[in-house]
């Protein structure tokens, strides 16, 4: 192929995500050493992940996005040039010619130019205010309008990127509408079904879909800017903006001018070597590419893969690309939308087992084959299994069809795990990286972290979507193979938080520094310990304190030093060296006497006051040596400490349940209040949150609580490890219909096992997504009993009900721990100086000039 | 009730001056809890930081935390980092070494120390 005896030469055209791996190919293949590599990028800035456009939105900056390593273009000898695009190709004397006027000789010709937005011929397409959604430039240009001249959205088309595109509107403010022709969401991917559960989630987040319209004309004002859109409804629909995304056409011009052959709807005609079948120097790959299958694939597997099969051709390997598989998983506004195979149907004889739960949002199909194997589905909701049940593909699945498509928790679903899949299962499909090579990174070439796995193989470095399965993998491979993973609490311990708690209680050890001295690794016996062991130690002591002949007081003797900081001040230290202070309000019901007592001690100390989520008040400036001013006054009120500083039972919220409520079915604030006077003061290794809920309608959130309690006409049902905050997780319905006796005994059973048995700092929904058979597991243990541990999990908590004391009322009764409670140990009466406030509406804040790493200006601060 | 009554009073000193031979009384030893720390107002209006460990050694530090100009640091816990002691900040968890002030997760911090005796 050489043209005149110098080095011969590649040039690419195109330098977008299937360009890039097409260098890399060629990198893998020794091809840039041996070849000239020239390549021509029409965009601003080289290759960059345009699957993940969209979280440029959620903060991603464009240079978080490319995926262009600089390092390795220079290395390899790659010569290229951005914003550079080739304008016309001679294929006679094989010139390549840009539009800065470079001309280039090639050997071979790769095409890689992608595709482009495809914007229906309507009225007004062009006018001000319209938009295509494809590259970062758009992205940059929708924001910059959408900030300075709009507040209403429309995007037309409701496919995956139509509904990416709408939730980037909806992320800018906008209230964003999406106009679909089909009769239902993402109906390329999803079917009926799957369309409806995805409709009603979106339509829950505020967003409005119009299906089954079609766009007629964009209408303008008199200055030509978009004010609305006509639709074949005859509806009209007013709208600041509209964003084109009614899918996306190969970008053949610069093929066809050449006089390259290319298909009836557009796509470079190419064979199964990805060689245009016009000429054999020239190559097509990506979304360009009309493949010798006959489709043009505007997914990045397939285009990866052609870019291998391209590279290899050059390299003289024998590869070809006779088609791919269609499998997406997508997290759409949150959503999980999955499909997979024959997701429709199409194969003769096939059935269909479906779940659907619109309430929720769920939809999951698998498409059975006449054998029993599993031919594809669709997820939508809930795509957890995505990375098995793709893998699984093409066999006939270890557990029936059914019990994959129950939810987790409803008594048949099956979860599973990696482990049983064969070898030769596609874990990531984007690298088309099978379980054997995984195993094989592990255990032929050492790796023994996800991320060393990832360089390794390739596997999980595109959509991201196998990660999860990656993880469980490496993990199951490394355990296999004998490598040790140093599972130890921190670099004192080598044990685990559980086995440290089993040592504590079967050993009846109430000593930190015994514990440390007969069971830490060699190096830190007879030392001082760390940060992290001696809180989780002195957790699981304070948890088991009555059992194992400990102080109930966590400040007492030895168990003061292991204490974190807030634990040791009984209070929340907040960022100027102020603490906050919370008394329990038990199920969240005050009387009006104690509401003035609060009012009263937060204005005569100066507090800034605030409700909580869970039902209480917070005060927060005070300073260390008014905390036990503040708790003498808060204790002779009848408050008790309300454990916000530790890592312990919080709050038990209600709603008014059945003594109000025209709804309420049970007194939800007597069982709230109950259960968190029962639990109060329980130490654990993060904190506990519950609710309890008069009725179904689930006032009380019961349902994002570690424990959440909803009546129903026959008692309470128990729901367990649900969370909030950055990684929400719904409750797992553990038991229904219990009466309160049966109920208080599991909610005993189920907390004292996860305090036995999880990591420190792990909140219950991790937990239970953690501990091998999950909810099943647990079910297993504290409702049958299947370990014959709930005796003594009942009788640990017994025992740390009847020792309960109030943590406050002890400190303030006691001089000697009084006495630690001063800004400086040598002048007891002098308050901290650093710590100042301002005002703000109506009350303080602290006085911060200080967020850098230097000398603290204390002018101009307000001292109090 | 026999013992040695200069046991019983010993003073922590800090040395504020490096120069001069200048050591301020701040507390009895008793004050000071093993694992725990105080902190001490200077004559010059600086804060320390005094902590004892398992073994009885003193320490002294800036009670300065300078990632958020906070005066917390002898609010912290402290332990031993391949056999060297430090405090870990109880807001940010920055760990610093309490014989040389060096921070163990930011090169370019540093605190100050004192020097720390009982008499």
């Amino acid at each position: 192929m050489t043209a005149t005896g110098a080095t011969p030469t590649i040039v690419l055209v195109g330098h977008g995500m299937v360009g890039q791996r097409f260098l890399e190919a060629l990198a893998e293949r020794g091809l840039t050493a041996t070849h000239r590599v020239v390549v021509l990028c029409e965009e601003p800035r080289p290759a960059y992940d345009r699957v993940a456009l969209t979280s440029y939105f959620s903060g991603k900056t464009p240079e978080d996005l490319s995926m262009t390593d600089m390092a390795f273009i220079e290395k390899e000898g790659i010569e290229l040039y951005v914003g550079d695009p080739a304008e016309t190709i001679d294929r006679e004397s094989r010139k390549v010619t840009a539009r800065s006027g470079l001309v280039v000789d090639y050997d071979v010709l790769v095409l890689a130019t992608g595709s482009y937005p495809f914007v229906p011929p309507v009225p007004n397409k062009d006018a001000e205010g319209c938009f295509v959604y494809r590259t970062i430039e758009d992205l940059l240009a929708i924001e910059e309008y959408a900030k300075a001249k709009a507040t209403t959205g429309a995007v037309v088309g409701g496919g995956l990127l139509g509904l990416e595109a709408a939730g980037a509107l909806k992320g800018l403010g906008l209230n964003a509408h999406i106009v679909e022709f089909a009769p239902r969401l993402m109906p390329v991917q999803v079917d009926e079904g799957g369309g409806a559960a995805l409709l009603r989630t979106i339509a829950d987040m505020g967003l409005s879909v119009h299906t089954g319209v079609g766009t007629q004309e964009i209408v303008t004002d008199d200055s030509g800017a978009v004010t609305g859109m006509k639709l074949s409804d005859g509806s009209e629909l007013a709208t600041d903006m509209v964003v084109f995304s009614a899918g996306v056409r190969p970008r053949d011009q610069l093929a066809r001018d050449s006089g390259l052959t290319v298909g009836e709807r557009g796509g470079i005609t190419v064979d199964e070597q990805c060689r245009t079948v016009s000429d054999p120097h020239v190559f097509a790959i990506g979304e360009c590419a009309l493949a010798a299958d006959g489709r043009v694939y505007g997914l990045v597997a397939p285009g990866y893969e052609q870019a291998e099969t391209a590279a290899a051709t050059i390299a003289a390997d024998e590869a070809s690309f006779t088609g791919a598989d269609l499998s997406t998983k997508l997290k759409l506004l949150g959503v999980d939308v999955a499909s997979f195979g024959d997701a429709h149907g199409a194969t003769d004889d096939c059935l269909d087992v479906v779940y659907s739960d619109s309430r929720s949002g769920l939809y999951k199909k698998l498409v059975i084959g006449r054998d029993g194997e599993l031919l594809g589905g669709i997820l939508v909701g809930d795509a957890d299994a995505y990375g098995t049940l793709r893998a699984l593909t093409g066999s006939v699945p270890p557990v029936s069809p059914e019990q994959l498509v129950l939810p987790a928790g409803s008594g048949g679903g099956a979860q599973l795990g990696p482990s049983a899949l064969p070898d030769e299962a596609v874990i990531c499909s984007c690298h088309n990286v099978s379980k054997g090579t995984i195993r094989g990174a592990v255990t032929d070439h050492q790796c023994t972290t996800v991320p060393e796995v990832k360089k390794c193989t390739k596997a999980g470095t595109g959509c991201g979507s196998c990660v999860k399965v990656l993880g469980q993998l490496v993990n199951a491979e490394l355990e296999a193979s004998g490598v040790e993973v140093d599972k130890g609490l921190c670099g004192c311990f080598s044990q685990t938080r559980e086995e440290l708690y089993e040592i504590v209680l079967a050993l009846r050890i109430n000593k930190y520094q015994d514990v440390l001295d007969r069971y830490g690794r060699e190096g830190a016996r007879g030392g001082d310990g760390c940060e992290i062991c001696k809180p989780a130690v002195g957790s699981i002591i304070a948890s088991l304190a009555p059992t194992i002949g400990a102080s109930g007081y966590v400040l007492d003797g030895d168990q003061a030093a292991l204490q974190d900081s807030n634990d040791h001040f009984l209070a929340n230290l907040q960022k100027n060296g102020s603490y906050s202070i919370v008394p329990r309000i038990p199920g969240g019901e005050i009387t009006p006497e104690k509401l003035i007592v609060i009012g009263e001690v937060a204005r005569d100390f100066g507090l800034y006051t605030k409700i909580t989520g869970g039902q209480r008040i917070d005060m927060f400036g005070a300073r260390v040596e008014q905390l036990p001013l503040i708790w003498a006054r808060l204790v002779d009120a009848g408050f008790e400490s309300g454990h916000a500083y530790g890592k312990a039972l919080r709050t038990v919220k209600s709603c008014v349940g059945q003594t109000w409520c025209r709804y309420g079915v049970q007194d939800s604030v007597r069982m709230a209040i109950d259960l968190e006077l029962r639990y109060r003061g329980l130490r654990s290794p993060h904190k506990l949150k519950s609710a309890v809920s008069g009725c179904q309608r689930e006032c009380a959130e019961a349902q994002s609580k570690d424990f959440g309690v909803i009546a129903t006409a026959n008692g309470w049902n128990l729901y367990v490890a649900g969370n909030g905050g950055a990684t929400p997780r719904h409750a797992d319905l553990l038991a229904q219909d219990l009466s309160d006796a049966e109920l208080i005994r599991l909610i005993d059973r189920f907390l004292m096992f996860y305090i036995r048995t999880a990591d420190r700092l792990e909140r219950t929904s991790t937990w239970l997504e953690r501990i091998p058979g999950g909810l099943d597991h647990v079910r297993d243990v504290v409702v049958d009993d299947s370990l014959g541990i709930c005796e003594e999990l009942e009788s640990l908590m017994a025992a740390h009900v009847a020792n309960y004391r109030d943590e406050w009322a002890e400190t303030i009764n006691d001089p000697e721990k009084l006495s630690r409670f001063v800004s400086f140990v040598n002048a007891p009466d002098t308050p901290d100086p650093v710590v100042g406030f301002v005002p703000e509406r109506d009350q303080i804040k602290p006085d911060l000039p200080l967020l850098t790493i230097g000398t603290r200006p204390l002018e101009g601060s307000a001292q109090r | 009730m026999t013992l040695a009554p200069e046991t019983t009073t010993l003073k922590v000193q800090l040395r504020v001056d490096d120069a001069a031979d200048d050591w301020f009384p701040v507390c009895d030893i008793s004050a000071l809890m093993p694992g725990r720390g105080v902190a001490a107002l200077l004559p010059d209006g600086r804060q320390a930081a005094l902590f004892q460990d398992r073994a009885g050694r003193l320490y002294a530090i800036d009670n300065r935390d300078p990632f958020t100009g906070a005066a917390v640091l002898s609010r912290g816990l402290i332990g031993s980092h391949q056999g060297r002691p430090f405090v870990a900040s109880p807001l940010l968890k920055q760990r610093f070494e309490l014989e040389s002030g060096r921070c163990l997760d930011d090169d370019a911090v540093t605190v100050a120390t004192y020097e720390i005796r009982t008499a």
